[in-house]
């Protein structure tokens, strides 16, 4: 780009902004490439010396030390210690609050709480009717404290039996929540489940039993965990994914230990092109289709691994599948398998174009796989909509596409608009003005 | 471009103050272990300890080795060892694990734990159980209040939104009112307090207790800041949801800013290294274009290019006494300068790059329609295909998550959608933390919540049960924006080079719920004529004011606000509250539990290996 001075300004100054979109690639980008020319154009009168600017100074965990902050509020030890003002505020810089002991037995509730709340050790023994507990927890809640509530909850835990405590907490909301997320906490997931039964809330119940499987390791122990959620009292919408949860990774297991034999074999070409990255086991259902798509997208569908015989296990619907599958194909540069995955038949045995998904999407997955410009345009060509093939075609330089459909549009402005966005004496250009001096069209403007 | 303050603005408080007090603290608590000692410190605290202290300090107080806290045996061979952590079980079994191998191994050392900002009581229990209560000591290292800008104070405590939201946790509100109470005892009283939301009011009522119990500190000071807020952060979901546009936000939602500094990769360096930035108000680049909206950002970054390049130009023609001069007084500034700002377009680059691979224009058109209510079938499909598309999971469950709550529910459809068995958990959590609202037919509800009215007998408790809350609670979220004017009606192109409205920050879409309430509150001094609002945010019993008398405060401090997000506040929000003390001359003083944003908040709502 070579503009002049006053055409840069102008450049600069212009009302572009105001409809900002984040499509304007090309205008956004280039002004900063210009703004990152001009700044880089200085780095050499600049960075010849010292690289001390305190920008990156590394500490220990390497996050930077003291860099760029006030000068000054990095202050010596002696600095901070005799400045008096500061340390007149210092809140509790006697004893360590740990090291209050208090045996007194004549606390009453309310003061036995506050005494919590301040973190010292007070004991809770001498609370024993199940009514002085419950005025003892009571007044922890209405403290709003947490910390108090559950170190109270702790005691009652410990000195009730589990039917009590339950009963007492079912009707005592906000501690009965304190006791749930204590007991996650420190995982006394027996003590959970009961309470969860207790309560009669089967659907946490069987969701909490769920949850353990993330502390599984082991494929096989999982599956078989896995196996023992079905059937619990999930939401019927959940129940149908804890089948499909274990369904899936029992076939990431067949799938994962026949992959592993063959790539190590080293015979089957995929994998010696395209060695795989990570292990399939675990993988969201998605994932495992595109791995199927990657790796077995030929096998018949009474194969485990094949991308059909997912599809209808998972009853993936269509869409999924498709998208899926175009990226994967797209991603080995199998233009075949993508040009099969959208033609269809009909009775009399002409070959139709169709995409579930939108012939506009199937273009920008393309594109961000790197598809050839020529594979782009076949498919920019059968996308209905003409505002959005043209926006389309220009976007990704569908160069026919464009000169094409402003043909049939007899869109001279639109034409003559173009003509600056090709290369200079380009097989393009060259068609424009063949058509623009052609006298067969009838232009609309 | 980046607006000046209204001369009559009001001075902000130096809170560097904290910094220091944090720091002396942490002195004395080292000092308590006497002679040389190893210290193992929780990864979360790193970066928080590293903005008040360094290697050197710790030094000074006889640290000798620096481990981090992670799950695997220690090497040290020190006779004393520190751990600084937060308060959280699976640290307690490390710490146990330790002590008791020594035990095993017949080796005999002294155990401290700093618990930070507070230790709680089943930290000590697990302690007891482990068998190693007495063998180690404890302490508080109350260090709740980290200064990330001059108005800005961080809690950077992340955790609180998923303790509190989702799991009904009330174990950080001390820490909070202890916050509050140390900030009342450094900058005098607050003669105006508003609040929000249940876990405000509770905060707010611990905090006055607290003053109760230790009057005389703050009496007889003069106020600093005139008016504090405390607002909960599900007051407010759909802001938090929203893809942010101002600057500061776009870093943080590319890049993740933490604890105010943030990783430039090589890609925004053009060069091998990665380098670590903070971002504040000092870095005079970054703070110039931290409130803009990104589309204002290169015209402004391409502007300082050329002014820099023309005053470098100026040593042309320069003799020698001249050059000399501009070396020693001009150079370091300019160097400094140009630093910054290829630094910032390096990130703009970048950003630019990632937005428009994800096809960024259409998801935040969706993300309007969503805001504005209309064309849901359009978004829901959109939606739909994000989610077939397997983008990324977290932004698809954040699409979802607004469809829902601005829709009050309607979201089934796409709930519907085959997402694969992995985020059942997390469906279940979004639930319950109010953020997926499916729509319950009203009578099951009804029947429901009656059924356990009748053996609710807990006060505190309210009149419903927590454990229904969020299914009763519908999000209203079309009649609040209706009520508060929210979708700004605006005639032609909406000029984001000169704003008017706080919406501004979402393109002019949208004026953040969250700081529309707190415009309105500040501007009738309480909360008249908002009733239906607050009723409709489910709020009737948690909106509350609580005015002294005023006339020991100055007219300059009654224009300082101190804003409390409870669990999490947005970069987008802090820009539109600058703004509007801009417009207003006030300033605002930002004080959050954390930084958030959409991403953050989904990911605190995902189940993990316990």
């Amino acid at each position: 780009m070579n503009r002049t001075k006053g055409d840069e300004e102008e450049y600069w100054n212009s009302s572009k902004f105001k409809a900002f979109t984040f499509d304007d690639e090309d205008d956004e980008l280039s002004q900063l490439k210009e703004s990152k020319r001009a700044v880089n154009s200085l780095r050499d009168f600049v960075d010849d010396d010292d690289d001390d600017d305190d920008l990156e100074r590394v500490s220990w965990s390497g996050e930077p030390v003291g860099s760029r902050t006030r000068p000054g509020s990095f202050q010596s030890l002696s600095d901070a210690l005799s400045d008096t003002s500061a340390k007149s505020y210092a809140p509790e810089l006697g004893r360590p609050k740990g090291e209050y002991r208090d045996y007194s037995n004549d606390w009453s509730p309310s003061d036995t709480v506050r005494r919590l709340r301040k973190g010292k050790v007070c004991s809770l023994e001498r609370f024993r009717s199940l009514q002085d507990k419950l005025q003892l927890l009571e007044e922890a809640v209405s403290m709003h404290d947490g910390n108090v509530i559950t170190a109270v909850l702790i005691f009652l835990k410990r000195t009730l039996s589990k039917e009590i405590l339950f009963r007492e907490l079912e009707v005592r909301q906000v501690a009965l929540r304190h006791l749930i997320h204590f007991l996650k906490e420190i995982g006394d997931q027996k003590l959970l489940l009961d309470l969860f039964r207790f309560l009669d809330r089967t659907e946490e119940l069987a969701l909490s039993h769920y949850r353990e499987h993330l502390n599984i390791r082991d494929p096989d122990k999982r599956k078989e965990f896995l196996k023992t959620c079905i059937g619990l009292p999930f939401s019927a919408e959940d129940s149908a994914h804890i089948q499909d949860h274990y369904t899936l990774l029992e076939r990431q297991i067949i799938i994962e230990a026949n992959d592993r034999h063959l790539e190590s074999a080293g015979q089957t070409e995929i994998f010696r092109k395209h060695p795989r990255k990570a292990s399939i086991l675990n993988m969201p259902l998605v994932t495992t289709l595109f791995y199927s798509c990657f790796y077995h997208y030929t096998e018949a569908e009474g194969t485990f691994s094949s991308p059909i015989n997912l599809k209808k296990t998972f009853k993936i619907p269509d869409k999924q599948y498709v998208l899926t599958a175009l990226a994967a194909r797209a991603k080995l540069r199998a233009w075949n398998d993508v040009d099969a995955l959208f033609t269809t038949k009909n009775w009399l045995g002409y070959t139709k174009k169709r995409a579930p998904i939108g012939f506009h999407r199937v273009v920008e997955i393309l594109h961000k796989n790197n598809a050839p410009v020529q594979i782009l345009q076949e498919y920019v060509n059968l996308v209905e909509d003409v505002d959005t093939k043209l926006n389309l075609a220009t976007k990704f330089k569908c160069h026919d596409v464009v000169i094409d459909t402003c043909r049939d549009l007899k869109d001279r402005q639109q034409l003559l608009a173009y003509r600056s966005k090709v290369d200079k004496g380009s097989a393009e250009e060259e068609k424009i003005d063949a058509l623009l001096s052609s006298s067969q069209i009838r232009w609309k403007n | 471009m980046a607006f000046p303050h209204r001369p009559d603005a009001p001075e902000l408080p130096d809170f560097s103050m904290l910094k220091r007090l944090a720091r002396d603290q942490l002195i004395y608590l080292l000092e308590q272990l006497p002679g040389k000692k190893d210290l193992f410190i929780e990864a979360d605290l790193m970066s928080p300890l590293d903005r008040i202290a360094n290697v050197s300090i710790l030094k000074q107080h006889e640290v000798d080795k620096l481990y981090k806290v992670e799950n695997k045996p220690a090497l040290s061979s020190s006779e004393q060892l520190c751990f600084l952590v937060r308060p959280r079980i699976k640290n307690m079994r490390y710490i146990a694990s330790l002590v008791n191998a020594d035990k095993l191994a017949g080796r005999t050392r002294k155990y401290k734990v700093i618990f930070s900002p507070q230790k709680f009581y089943a930290c000590e229990m697990v302690l007891e159980e482990e068998g190693i209560y007495g063998d180690v000591s404890c302490d508080e290292w109350a260090f709740s209040l980290l200064p990330l800008d001059v108005d800005l104070l961080s809690m950077e405590l992340p955790e609180f939104f998923r303790d509190y939201f989702l799991e009904g946790d009330q174990r950080w509100i001390n820490t909070v009112a202890q916050a509050l109470h140390l900030l009342s005892t450094l900058y005098g009283p607050f003669p105006n307090c508003y609040g929000i939301g249940r876990c405000a009011k509770m905060a707010y009522e611990l905090w006055r207790n607290l003053e109760e119990e230790e009057d005389g500190e703050t009496k007889g000071r003069r106020p600093e800041i005139g008016h504090i807020f405390l607002l909960d952060r599900d007051v407010d979901f759909v802001t938090a949801l929203c893809s942010q546009v101002v600057y500061e936000g776009l870093v943080d939602d590319t890049f993740r800013i933490k604890c105010g500094s943030v990783d430039f990769g090589p890609e925004v360096t053009s060069s091998d290294k990665s380098l670590k930035v903070l971002l504040n108000a000092e870095d005079k680049v970054f703070n110039e274009i931290r409130n803009e909206h990104f589309s204002n950002v290169f015209g402004f970054l391409s502007q300082k290019a050329r002014n820099l390049q023309a005053q470098y130009d100026r040593r042309r023609g320069m003799d020698i006494k001249q050059m000399k001069n501009f070396v020693s007084q001009e150079l370091k500034g300019l160097k400094q300068e140009h630093r910054l700002l290829s630094l910032h377009i390096g990130a703009c680059e970048s950003i630019m790059k990632k937005k428009t691979k994800q096809d960024f224009q259409e998801l935040i058109k969706t993300e309007h329609a969503l805001l504005e209510g209309f064309n849901i079938r359009e978004s829901t499909s959109y939606i739909e295909e994000h989610i077939d598309q397997q983008v990324s999971p977290i932004e698809s469950l954040r699409l979802m998550c607004l469809l829902s709550i601005t829709e009050n529910g309607d979201a089934r459809c796409s709930l519907d959608t085959h997402y694969g068995p992995e985020h059942l958990l997390t469906f279940s959590n979004l639930r319950r933390a109010g953020l997926l609202t499916e729509q319950a037919p009203g009578d099951t509800l009804t029947a429901v919540e009656s059924k356990v009215s009748k053996l609710v007998t807990d006060k505190a408790a309210g009149k419903i049960t927590d454990a229904f809350s969020s299914l009763a609670k519908r999000s209203n979220f079309r009649a609040i924006s209706k009520k508060l004017n929210l979708i700004p009606r605006v005639d032609g192109e909406y000029d984001l080079k000169v704003p008017r409205d706080m919406a501004y920050v979402f393109s002019g879409a949208y004026v953040p719920l969250s700081c529309r309430i707190i415009e309105q509150v500040l501007e009738r001094r309480s909360w008249q004529g908002l009733d239906e609002v607050v009723r409709l945010l489910n709020c009737s019993d948690f909106a509350f004011t609580d005015m002294t008398k005023e006339d020991k405060a100055s007219s300059e401090s009654l224009r300082l606000i101190l804003v409390v997000f409870l669990g999490g506040c947005t970069f987008s929000e802090i820009s539109a509250l600058r703004f509007l003390g801009r417009e207003k001359g006030y300033r605002f003083i930002f004080l959050t539990t954390a930084v958030t944003n959409s991403a953050r908040l989904m990911e605190a709502m995902s189940e993990v290996k316990a």
